[in-house]
């Protein structure tokens, strides 16, 4: 029991002393406005790094995120909206900088799939239990009940 | 049989669906620009090579070039550079190069060791000219045709093989039919 112990103390004590300690990646200079910085973080977390292309803009190290990310600071404090950021970028780098996709015609179908397969799902099944139904009480042998 | 008919029907429009999605799709990982079609971007850089002259999207028009997005940082850079060379000398267009978010004197030296393919080379130290062409993998080409509009693009290396058979045939025809892995 206590040589398990120390086994597990042990262990802890080498995976704590292996973790890196977490470093700011961000290095752009804060806006001067607080709600103007509260618009970048969001902005920056919904944005794609396109080099690591699964990491968010906020989050990435490398030199073209730290590049977008000011290009968003220098927007942000020259007045533009949200939208004007994201229409910039997407002008530039396509619809798959945003990891929210916009609703456009191109991908309303994807849109839709859901609430379609829901509604024929929803009616097959109103269908065969129907039908089920309707062979129970036409059924003289039928024992249930 | 009735039974099995339409859940067969909805299978083989998936199997279609699924089949034309997978033969339609964009190299891993590369994503088509939407600089297509487009006028390419205006930008205005100090010429790397001569202090005194620019380099300019206005130096685009009036006939086709290929413009080079490149770095010394840049390892892939190094491999096409041998195929911009030969582009070069095969003298179809000219090749303007811009010079990524690099030190002026490394890619001086890059060019006296391994040759200068470019007609002007552009210097975009801060990236920003790089982001107005949605650069985001280095070496990137376009494509611009004569009045100015960008026509195909390539992320990664060029190949001589890649210049013949997604390049080449714009200059022939003004749609050319270009298969789906050149992007």
């Amino acid at each position: 029991m206590a040589r398990l112990f120390a086994a597990v103390l042990v262990t802890l004590v080498f995976s704590l002393a292996l973790t890196v300690p977490a470093f700011a990646v961000d290095m752009t200079p804060p806006l001067p406005d607080p709600v103007l910085q509260q618009r970048y973080n969001v902005l920056v977390h919904e944005l794609r790094c396109m080099q690591c292309q699964n990491e968010a803009l906020a989050d990435s190290n490398v030199s073209l995120a730290a590049d977008l990310r000011l290009q968003v600071r220098n927007m942000l404090a020259a007045g533009k909206t949200d939208d004007e950021v994201r229409n910039y970028l997407v002008a530039r780098y396509g619809e798959f900088i945003l990891f929210r996709p916009r609703m456009s015609l191109r991908n309303l179908w994807l849109w839709a799939a859901p609430v379609v397969l829901l509604v024929v799902g929803g009616l097959a099944a109103a269908r065969i239990l129907r039908r089920r139904a309707a062979l129970l009480d036409a059924d003289p042998d039928s024992s249930e009940e | 049989m009735n039974r099995f008919l339409w859940p067969l029907i909805a299978f083989a429009l998936l199997m279609v669906v699924m089949v034309v999605g997978l033969n339609n799709a964009d190299r891993k990982g590369i994503i088509r620009s939407p600089l297509i079609g487009q006028p390419a971007p205006v930008f205005d850089a100090p010429d790397l090579l001569d202090p005194s002259a620019r380099v300019t999207s206005a130096q685009l028009l009036g006939g086709w070039h290929l413009v080079n997005v490149w770095g010394t940082w840049c390892v892939e850079c190094r491999a096409e550079h041998a195929t911009l060379l030969a582009i070069s000398r095969e003298g179809k267009m000219p090749v303007i190069g811009l010079d990524w978010k690099d030190s002026d004197e490394d890619a001086k030296v890059w060019l006296q060791q391994l040759g200068n393919p470019y007609q002007h080379v552009g210097a975009d130290r801060d990236g920003r000219i790089a982001i107005d062409w949605g650069v985001y993998g280095a070496p990137e080409s376009f494509l611009v045709d004569p009045s100015g509009t960008v026509r195909q693009k390539r992320t990664g290396a060029m190949s001589e093989e890649l210049w013949s058979r997604c390049f080449l045939p714009y200059l022939s025809e003004p749609q050319p039919k270009i298969p789906a892995d050149c992007t």
